[in-house]
C-alpha cells in the first residue's frame, strides 16, 4: 500500500454509508402521519444546511492532507505560520451562521412540534388514554367505553388526543408512522397529538427500556375509514371481556409478548385512578398530626385537614 | 508530600518566616483541599436541589410546617456557630505557639461540635419514633438526606479533630499538623455556611 | 453472617457465563504462576503497585484500560451477534436476563471503566511532562485514584461470576432501578463500581487541577500549556464540577435501595425524573470530559507530524473551555421526550447547537494547522484525518439529534446509537489510540511497530462505518435501542452487516494486539529506537527529558517563556544543555497505603452489595484506620543525592552523543566531571 492512496480509500468511506442508506424502506422518512411528515421535513432541512459546512470539511481534510503532505516538496512550507486573523474570524462565523440559521428552525419547530399542543383541525378529535404497564400497552377510550390491550384502531384524518401514563416503569409511547413520542411515567399524564392521513396499519412500540419483556412491548396501531372506525368499536363492545378491577389487577402482573385483548367495557374512570395512586407526586393532604404533648392543639389540626379534604 | 520545593524559589518569589520546603508543600496542600470543598459544595447543591424538588411531596404525611421546632434548631445553630468561633481561637492559638492555647480551643470546639450532633441525633430519634422517619414520604427523606449528610461531615469532621488533637499533643506544632489544622479549619467553617444555608431553606422556611 | 451471598448466587446453570469465568480464573493463574515463576513480585510490588510515579500510574491506567476494552468489546460482539441471530422470531442465543445484563454493562465498562482510565492514563504520563514538573501535586492521592478505580473494575468483574450485574441499562433510570422492580444485586453491583472508581475520578481531578495550577515550569503562563495540558484541564474543572452531581445521585439511589428512602420511587413523593435529570447533570459533562483530552492529543499530533505549530493555540482553548462550559447546560436534551413545554425543549436545544460552534472552530484550526506543513502519514496521523473526517458526521447527527423536533422521531432508536458511537469511537477511542502510540516511545524507550499500526487504523475505521452506518439507516426504520429480537424481515440484512463491521473492528482489535508483541519482541531494533527521548521532533517539554524519563522527570527544571519551548530550546542550540551542577530533588516517598486502601473499598463495596453488614463496617473502619495512620506517619519523601542525578544524565549524555543530538565537544567535558 503506498502513502498516495490513503485519501482516496478515506473519500470512499462515506460513499459506502450513502449506498447502504438507499433504496429501502424507511419508516421515519415516509411517515403516514402529518406530525411525522413535518418531523421528516425538519430532519432533511436541518440535514442539508449542515451539509453546507461538514462536506467542505471533509473534503479541506482529504485535500488538505493530500496536498501538505511530506513528500510534496512544491507546497508551501510555514512552520512558524500559526495565526491569522482573517482566517480565524471566518471560521468562527460560518458555523456561527449555520448555527443561526438551525437556531431559528429549531425555535420554531420546537413549538409547532410540540406534542402537548392539539392539532388544528375541522374534525372533532378522539381521545385515546394510554396507560403501560409491565410489559404491555392498555389503551382506554373513554368516550366510547371500551378497553383495548397491544392494540388501537382510529379513523383517519381525525386528530387524536393520546394522554399517557404508566403504572410500572418509564416507557416511552410511540407509533414511529405517525411521528413523535412521549415518556410514560408513573403518577403523571403526559399528552401526545397525532393524526393519521391515510388508512395504514402501524406499528407501536415502547422506546424506552423497561426490563425483561420490553422487547415483545410492540402494539398495533390502525389507521381506519370513521365507518370502519365505528364497526369495530361495535365489534369490541361485543366482546366478552370486561376491563374491572379484578381483570386490571391481573393485567398489571408481568407478562410478556402479550397478545391483543379486546374489552366491552371498563371501569369508570380507570385512568385518574391509576394516576392518584401515585399520590405524592403532587403535594398530598396533610395528615392528622398529633403535636407532641398539647392535647388542645388536636382541633386545630383537624379543622386545617377538613379545610383541605374540602379543595378535592 | 510535593516536589514543589525545588522549584519553589523561581516559581515564588515571596517568602515567610517559616522554613520554605513545608510552608510550600503546605500551600498546595490547602489550595487542593479547597478545590475539593468545592466538589463537596456540589454534592450538598444536588441535595438542595433534591430537597427543593420533593420539600411538597409529602404523601399524605406531615410537611415542614408540621414538624420543625425552630427553638430546637436554633439552639443547635447556635452551638455550631460558636465552634467555628472557637476553632479560629485555637488558629490564632497555633500562630502564636501556644500548644496548650491550642489544645484547649480545638477542645471546646469538638465539645461544642458534639453537642450539636447529639441535638440533632435527638431530633432525627423523635421524628423517626412518631413515624416520621425517610420511609413515611419524599419531603422526609430528601429532609432526612439533606441533614443527614451535613450531619455526617460533622461527624467526620469530629473524628479529625480529635485525632488532630493527639497530634498535636504528641508532635506539637510542626508544619505538618498546621496544614491539616488549616484544611480542618477549611472543613469547619464550610460546614458552617452550609449549615447556614440548611437553616434557612430547610427550617426558616419550612416553618415560616 | 454472609448476608444474601450464597452459592445461589454463581450462575451455575448458564454456560456462556461459566466459560468465560473459567477462562479468567485461568488467565488469572496463569498470570500469576508467570509472576512467581520468574520472581517478579518484588520488582511488582515495588516498582509498580506501591509506585507514586505518575508516569507508572499512567501506564497502569492504560493497561486497565485496555483490558476492558477487550472485555467491553466481548460485550458488543455478543449483542451484534444475538441480533443479527434473533431476528423473525428466532429467539437467539442469549435469554433477555443475559443479554440485558451486556448491554448495560457494555456502556458502563466503555465509558467508566476504559475511556476514562485511557484518558486518566494518558493525562498522567504526559501532563507534568508538558508542565515541566517532576511530579502531580499530591503523588499518594494519585495513587489512591487509581486503585478506586481498580475497585470499581474489580467489582464489575466479580459480578460476571457472583451474582448478576444491573438489567438497567447503562443509565440505571429508577423506577427500573429502584428495589421494586430490580430486586437482585445488579444495580448494587453498579452503585458501587460507579461510586468507588467515581470517587478516584473526583479526586483525579483535583489533582491534576491543583498540578497545573500550582506547579508549572517556571516562567510558563497558563496560556503557555501545551494544548493537550489545556484540554485536560478543561476536562478536569469538568470533572470536578460534575462527579460529585454523580456521587450525590448514586447516594440518592442506594438509600431507596438499602433503606427505604422514598426520592427517585413512584410511590409516596418520589420523583424518578430528578433521577433523570440528575443523571444527565453528570452524563453530558461526562462525554465531553471523554472527548476534550481526545481533542487535545489529534492536536499535538499534528501540530508534530506537520512539523508546525499548532494553528490558533489561543482559539483551541477557548474554544475548549465554551465547550466545557456550554457542556453543563444542555443536559435535558437527553431527554427532550419527558414532556417538558417546548419553550424548555427550545432553550436546551439552541444550548446544545451552541457547542458546534467551537467545535466547528476546532475542526478548523487542525485544516489550518496541516495547511502549509509537511505533514506526515504516520499511524498516530491517520487516527487523526480519521477522526476528522469521521467526528464531522457525528457532529452533524449530534446537532439534528439536538432539535426537539427531530429527536421525537430519533429518540433512543438506534440511531442514537449509531451518533455517539460514531463521536466516541471516531472522536475519543481513536484519540486515545493516537495518544497511546504518539506516547509510547516515552513510556518504554521504543516506538510501536508502524505496519500494523496502520493495518489496525483501516481495520478501525472501515470497520467503524460498516457496523454503525446499517443503525443510522435502522434508526430511520424504527428501530430502537435495547431490543434483544427483532421481528421486522427489513431489518435483517442491516444487522448482518453491523456483525461484519464488529467482526472488522474485531480484526483491528487483534492488529493492535499483534502490533505490541511484535514492538515488544523488536524493540532493540534500530528503526524502532528512540534513543534520546525525541522520536518525533516534538514541541514540548515532554519530549526534551530521556525516554522513559528518569524518575524524577528532569534533572533541572526547566524555564520556559512561550507556547512550543522544546522547539525553541532546539532551534537555539539550548536543548540538551547541561548544567554545571545539579541539586539535590526532592522526590514523594512509595505507598502501598493507595493499594491497600484500595482492596479494602473493594471489600466493602462487596459486602455492602450482599448485605454483609459487619464485613462493610469492618473494611470501612479499616480503611480510614489506615489512612489515618499513614497520615501519621508524617512522610515528607525523600532528596535525591546529586551522585544518582548524575549518573542517570551521564547515561542521557551517552546517548545524546550517540544520536549526534548534541555536539561532541559540549558533552564531553561535563561527562568527564561527571
Amino acid at each position: 500500500m503506498t502513502k498516495k492512496r490513503y485519501p482516496r480509500l478515506l473519500g470512499l468511506l462515506p460513499l459506502f454509508g450513502t449506498l447502504l442508506l438507499g433504496g429501502c424502506n424507511m419508516t421515519l422518512l415516509d411517515p403516514v402521519g402529518q406530525v411525522g411528515i413535518e418531523e421528516r421535513n425538519l430532519i432533511i432541512t436541518a440535514t442539508l444546511l449542515m451539509l453546507l459546512v461538514v462536506v467542505p470539511v471533509i473534503l479541506m481534510t482529504l485535500i488538505f492532507a493530500w496536498k501538505y503532505r511530506a513528500s510534496n516538496k512544491d507546497a508551501t512550507y510555514a512552520p512558524k505560520w500559526s495565526h491569522s486573523t482573517k482566517i480565524e474570524v471566518v471560521i468562527w462565523t460560518v458555523p456561527i451562521l449555520i448555527i443561526i440559521a438551525l437556531g431559528v428552525i429549531t425555535y420554531k419547530s420546537t413549538h409547532a412540534l410540540d406534542p402537548y399542543r392539539p392539532l388544528e383541525s375541522d374534525v372533532k378529535p378522539i381521545t385515546i388514554e394510554v396507560v403501560s404497564l409491565d410489559w404491555k400497552w392498555m389503551f382506554i377510550y373513554p368516550e366510547q367505553g371500551i378497553a383495548t390491550v397491544n392494540k388501537i384502531v382510529f379513523p383517519a384524518n381525525t386528530p387524536i388526543n393520546f394522554r399517557i401514563t404508566s403504572d410500572a416503569v418509564m416507557n416511552s409511547f410511540f407509533i414511529p408512522g405517525l411521528g413523535g413520542q412521549i415518556y410514560a411515567m408513573a403518577g403523571m399524564t403526559t399528552k401526545l397529538h397525532l393524526i393519521a392521513n391515510k388508512n395504514a396499519e402501524m406499528d407501536g412500540i415502547s422506546a424506552n427500556y423497561s426490563g425483561a419483556g420490553f422487547t415483545g412491548m410492540k402494539f398495533k396501531a390502525i389507521a381506519t375509514s370513521q365507518a370502519d372506525f365505528d364497526a369495530w368499536v361495535s365489534e369490541v363492545k361485543a366482546s366478552p371481556k370486561q376491563l374491572d378491577n379484578a381483570e386490571y389487577a391481573a393485567l398489571t402482573k408481568p407478562s410478556q409478548n402479550n397478545p391483543v385483548e379486546l374489552y366491552s367495557s371498563v371501569t369508570p374512570n380507570l385512568f385518574q385512578t391509576i394516576i392518584d395512586k401515585y399520590e405524592g407526586m403532587n403535594p398530598g393532604k396533610p395528615v392528622k398530626h398529633e403535636k407532641k404533648e398539647v392535647s388542645g392543639t388536636q382541633g386545630l389540626d383537624n379543622t386545617s385537614n377538613s379545610a383541605a379534604g374540602a379543595e378535592e | 508530600m510535593s516536589n514543589i520545593a525545588t522549584n519553589a524559589g523561581h516559581a515564588h518569589g515571596h517568602d515567610h518566616e517559616h522554613d520554605e520546603h513545608h510552608h510550600d508543600a503546605g500551600e498546595t496542600t490547602v489550595f487542593g483541599f479547597w478545590l475539593y470543598l468545592m466538589t463537596d459544595c456540589i454534592i450538598f447543591a444536588s441535595l438542595f436541589a433534591v430537597y427543593a424538588v420533593l420539600v411538597g411531596n409529602v404523601a399524605g404525611g406531615p410537611s415542614g410546617h408540621d414538624i420543625f421546632e425552630l427553638p430546637y434548631v436554633l439552639g443547635e445553630t447556635a452551638l455550631l456557630l460558636f465552634s467555628s468561633i472557637t476553632y479560629g481561637f485555637a488558629m490564632l492559638a497555633f500562630y502564636k505557639g501556644n500548644k496548650s492555647g491550642v489544645l484547649t480551643w480545638l477542645g471546646i470546639t469538638f465539645l461544642l461540635g458534639a453537642g450539636f450532633i447529639g441535638m440533632e441525633i435527638n431530633e432525627f430519634h423523635l421524628l423517626i419514633s412518631e413515624g416520621y422517619g425517610p420511609h413515611r414520604s419524599g419531603f422526609l427523606s430528601a429532609f432526612f438526606t439533606l441533614v443527614g449528610t451535613h450531619g455526617l461531615h460533622v461527624t467526620c469532621g469530629l473524628i479529625w479533630m480529635a485525632i488532630m488533637m493527639y497530634q498535636v499533643q504528641k508532635k506539637g506544632l510542626t508544619s505538618t499538623n498546621k496544614t491539616r489544622l488549616s484544611c480542618l479549619s477549611l472543613f469547619w467553617h464550610f460546614l458552617d455556611v452550609v449549615w447556614i444555608c440548611v437553616f434557612t431553606v430547610v427550617y426558616l422556611m419550612g416553618t415560616l | 453472617m454472609l448476608g444474601k451471598l450464597s452459592l445461589d448466587a454463581i450462575p451455575f446453570h448458564e454456560p456462556i457465563v461459566m466459560v468465560t469465568v473459567a477462562m479468567i480464573l485461568l488467565g488469572g493463574l496463569a498470570l500469576v504462576a508467570g509472576i512467581t515463576y520468574f520472581k517478579k513480585w518484588t520488582y511488582l510490588w515495588t516498582e509498580w503497585l506501591t509506585s507514586v510515579d505518575h508516569k507508572k500510574i499512567g501506564v497502569m491506567y492504560i493497561i486497565v484500560a485496555m483490558i476492558m476494552l477487550l472485555r467491553g468489546f466481548a460485550d458488543a460482539v455478543m449483542m451484534r451477534t444475538q441480533l443479527a441471530m434473533a431476528t423473525e422470531g428466532s429467539p437467539g442465543y442469549l435469554p433477555p436476563e443475559h443479554y440485558d445484563q451486556i448491554f448495560t454493562a457494555h456502556g458502563v465498562i466503555m465509558i467508566i471503566f476504559m475511556a476514562m482510565p485511557f484518558f486518566t492514563g494518558l493525562m498522567n504520563l504526559a501532563v507534568p511532562l508538558q508542565i515541566g514538573a517532576r511530579d502531580v501535586a499530591y503523588p499518594f492521592l494519585n495513587s489512591l485514584s487509581f486503585w478506586l478505580l481498580v475497585s470499581g473494575v474489580v467489582l464489575v468483574n466479580l459480578s460476571l461470576g457472583v451474582g448478576e450485574f444491573a438489567k438497567t441499562g447503562w443509565v440505571a433510570y429508577p423506577p427500573l432501578s429502584g428495589l421494586q422492580y430490580s430486586p437482585g444485586v445488579g444495580v448494587d453491583y453498579y452503585i458501587w463500581a460507579l461510586q468507588l472508581s467515581g470517587l478516584g475520578t473526583t479526586l483525579t481531578g483535583v489533582n491534576f487541577l491543583a498540578t497545573v495550577l500550582k506547579m508549572r515550569a517556571p516562567g510558563m503562563k497558563l496560556m503557555d500549556m501545551p494544548i493537550f495540558t489545556w484540554t485536560c484541564t478543561w476536562a478536569n474543572v469538568l470533572i470536578v464540577a460534575s462527579f460529585p452531581i454523580l456521587t450525590a445521585t448514586l447516594a440518592l439511589l442506594t438509600l431507596d435501595r438499602y433503606m427505604d428512602f422514598h426520592i427517585f420511587t413512584n410511590e409516596l413523593g418520589g420523583n424518578p425524573m430528578m433521577y433523570v435529570n440528575l443523571f444527565w447533570a453528570w452524563g453530558h459533562p461526562e462525554v465531553y470530559i471523554l472527548i476534550l483530552p481526545a481533542f487535545g492529543i489529534f492536536s499535538e499530533v499534528i501540530s508534530t507530524f506537520t512539523g508546525k505549530r499548532l494553528f490558533g493555540h489561543h482559539s483551541m482553548v477557548y474554544a475548549s473551555g465554551a465547550i466545557s462550559v456550554l457542556g453543563f447546560m444542555v443536559w435535558l436534551h437527553h431527554f427532550f421526550t419527558m414532556g417538558s413545554g417546548a419553550s424548555v425543549n427550545a432553550f436546551f436545544g439552541l444550548a446544545t447547537m451552541l457547542i458546534s460552534i467551537p467545535t466547528g472552530v476546532k475542526l478548523f484550526n487542525w485544516l489550518f494547522t496541516i495547511y502549509r506543513g509537511r505533514l506526515q502519514f504516520t499511524s498516530q496521523v491517520l487516527w487523526t484525518l480519521g477522526f476528522m473526517v469521521t467526528f464531522a458526521i457525528g457532529g452533524m447527527t449530534g446537532v439534528l439529534l439536538a432539535i426537539p423536533g427531530a429527536d421525537f422521531v430519533l429518540h433512543n432508536s438506534l440511531f442514537v446509537i449509531a451518533h455517539f458511537h460514531n463521536v466516541i469511537i471516531g472522536g475519543a477511542v481513536f484519540g486515545y489510540i493516537a495518544g497511546f502510540s504518539f506516547y509510547f516511545p516515552k513510556a518504554f524507550g521504543f516506538k510501536l511497530h508502524e505496519g500494523w499500526g496502520k493495518a489496525a487504523f483501516w481495520f478501525w475505521i472501515v470497520g467503524f462505518f460498516v457496523a454503525f452506518m446499517p443503525l443510522y439507516a435502522l434508526g430511520f426504520m424504527g428501530m430502537t435501542r435495547r431490543l434483544n429480537a427483532t421481528t421486522n424481515p427489513e431489518w435483517v440484512p442491516y444487522l448482518y452487516v453491523a456483525a461484519v463491521g464488529a467482526a472488522l473492528i474485531a480484526v483491528g482489535i487483534a492488529c493492535q494486539l499483534i502490533q505490541l508483541y511484535v514492538s515488544v519482541r523488536d524493540r532493540n531494533k534500530p528503526e524502532n529506537a528512540c534513543e534520546f527521548g525525541d522520536p518525533w521532533n516534538g514541541h514540548t517539554l515532554e519530549w526534551s527529558t530521556s525516554s522513559p524519563p528518569p524518575f524524577y522527570n528532569f534533572a533541572v527544571v526547566p524555564t520556559v517563556n512561550g507556547i512550543d519551548p522544546f522547539t525553541e530550546a532546539k532551534e537555539e542550540g539550548t536543548a540538551y544543555k547541561v548544567p554545571a551542577k545539579y541539586s539535590p530533588i526532592h522526590m514523594p516517598s512509595n505507598t502501598a497505603t493507595g493499594l491497600v486502601m484500595g482492596m479494602l473499598l473493594t471489600v466493602f463495596g462487596f459486602a455492602m452489595i450482599w448485605h454483609i453488614w459487619w464485613l462493610a463496617i469492618v473494611s470501612l473502619v479499616g480503611t480510614v484506620g489506615y489512612f489515618v495512620l499513614h497520615a501519621a506517619r508524617d512522610d515528607q519523601g525523600y532528596m535525591v543525592p546529586v551522585e544518582t542525578i548524575e549518573r542517570i544524565e551521564a547515561e542521557q549524555h551517552k546517548r545524546l552523543l550517540a544520536a549526534k543530538a548534541i555536539p561532541a565537544d559540549r558533552v564531553e567535558t561535563k561527562l568527564g566531571q561527571a
